[in-house]
């Protein structure tokens, strides 16, 4: 059975190391922060403008002026603290943050990311997404291995424009965890009962050894 | 002590506003967004504003309600996706839209208030934000150039100011407001209380009162994007 959202996120947790500073992407990376392993304690990074992100408030505890990269209300913890936005852009770009997990559209063989944009169709915007890409020394990407129309997400090339060139370290989908590597995609685990002949019927991208 | 306290966010703005003008503005979604002088903007009836600011505010609140009244001319945000309004005006062809990543919009400001007018980033290497720009190798690594933003006019919201205009901010509602009151050439600040000088702790300053031009006491309604609870 390939992993549900949830189960996609539990693996996404195993990638987080101990003492580290994180920032997980808007949607399934959110949940990631529910399955953080027993032991291994990581400091949250909110790009608005916060380290030390804490769990969604009681209905006594919102506060209007405490929000995450999502604009969802959440509180702070003791170790929190708030900085602007070109401080919290430094930690990014200066290769302070260790780990990124992002959605995404697609993700080509060489580890091109495009998350951010359809022409003509879809224009919200990158966001942060860019400078995490960019700057955080680890990308890990949680996404469906295949659209709502059944098109793989995984190219050997993206068709649509690009969040970063050569960003992507680990892809975690409903089907498995692959890494960019030498010469294309290597499958490094398989969700229970995932064939290597189902992934490689929903994958676009060349699979190595 | 030149008098920068003003009675209401109208008369805060008097003498600054022109048709065409550049704005920098405070605020991440509608966090910590300068509320009245967005309203006191949209009453003075200015228009082809190039409004600098990471969001575009919702339909209805914050820089949303310069856009149904079509005041803007060009934003330049890092992200617009809850604005079905900004978008419509966008795909048609009646607003104008410039991309910045958050970190180079934010740095951009951050520079402009610093008297740099450029600088090199790695973010948006090989992607259409780096089209028409400068690139640069630094040590083996592509970098494009991004430019400092200096505006006719910032405009920020703070959580408390000193009679002279120095600036507390509150929680995450910090985001983007220093920054944009370093980068413009006039600033003007909305606070939620004025306290007395000395009551602040100069260790504790976030916005120095050199940045602060005006500042003016406002009531905030603080809308909330996505209201989420957990159980008690």
């Amino acid at each position: 059975m390939p992993w549900d959202r949830n189960q996609m996120a539990a693996r996404a947790a195993q990638e987080l190391e101990d003492g580290t500073y994180v920032n997980l992407g808007i949607g399934i990376p959110t949940l990631v922060s529910n399955y953080i392993p027993e032991g291994v304690d990581v400091t949250l990074q909110s790009e608005n403008g916060m380290l030390g992100m804490g769990p969604f408030p009681t209905e006594d505890e919102i506060d209007a002026d405490l929000i995450n990269a999502g604009k969802q209300t959440i509180t702070e913890l003791d170790r929190t603290s708030y900085f602007n936005s070109a401080d919290s852009f430094a930690m990014i770009r200066g290769g302070h943050i260790a780990l990124s997990i992002l959605g995404a559209m697609e993700v080509s063989e060489t580890g091109d990311l495009a998350n951010w944009m359809i022409p003509g169709r879809l224009v919200k915007g990158m966001g942060g997404a860019m400078d995490l890409v960019a700057g955080v020394k680890r990308v890990v990407i949680i996404m469906d291995h295949t659209n709502k129309a059944g098109e793989t997400k995984l190219l050997k090339a993206c068709t649509l424009p690009l969040t970063g060139k050569a960003v992507v370290d680990r892809v975690i989908s409903n089907l498995g965890v692959f890494d960019i590597a030498e010469g294309g995609l290597k499958v490094v685990e398989l969700a229970d009962g995932v064939t290597m002949d189902e992934v490689r019927e929903k994958t676009d991208a060349t699979l190595v050894e | 002590m030149a008098q920068k306290n003003y009675s209401d966010a109208n008369s805060a703005l008097e003498g600054l506003l022109f048709d065409g003008m550049t704005i920098a503005a405070g605020g991440f979604g509608l966090c910590g967004i300068p509320e009245n002088l967005i309203a006191a903007i949209r009453d003075s009836g200015v228009k082809d504003l190039t409004v600098y600011s990471n969001n575009a505010g919702v339909d209805e609140f914050g820089l949303g309600v310069l856009l149904q009244t079509k005041q803007v001319k060009k934003m330049v945000s890092s992200y617009v996706g809850e604005n079905a309004e900004f978008m419509r005006q966008y795909l048609s062809g009646e607003l104008e839209l410039e991309f910045n990543p958050q970190g180079t919009l934010a740095e951009r400001m951050r520079a402009g208030g610093a008297g740099i007018p450029g600088f090199y980033t790695k973010t948006g290497v090989g992607t259409l934000v780096a089209e028409g720009k400068e690139e640069k190798d630094f040590d083996g690594e592509t970098y494009i150039m991004e430019r400092g933003i200096v505006a006719d006019l910032a405009i920020v919201k703070a959580w408390k100011s000193d009679e002279h205009g120095n600036l507390l901010y509150r929680k995450t509602a910090r985001n983007f407001n220093p920054l944009a009151a370093t980068c413009g050439k006039v600033t003007v600040a909305e606070v939620e209380e004025i306290v007395p000088l000395g009551s602040l702790n100069p260790d504790n300053i976030h916005t120095p009162s050199i940045y602060v031009q005006r500042f003016v006491q406002g009531e905030h309604e603080k809308r909330i994007e996505q209201r989420t609870i957990r159980e008690a």
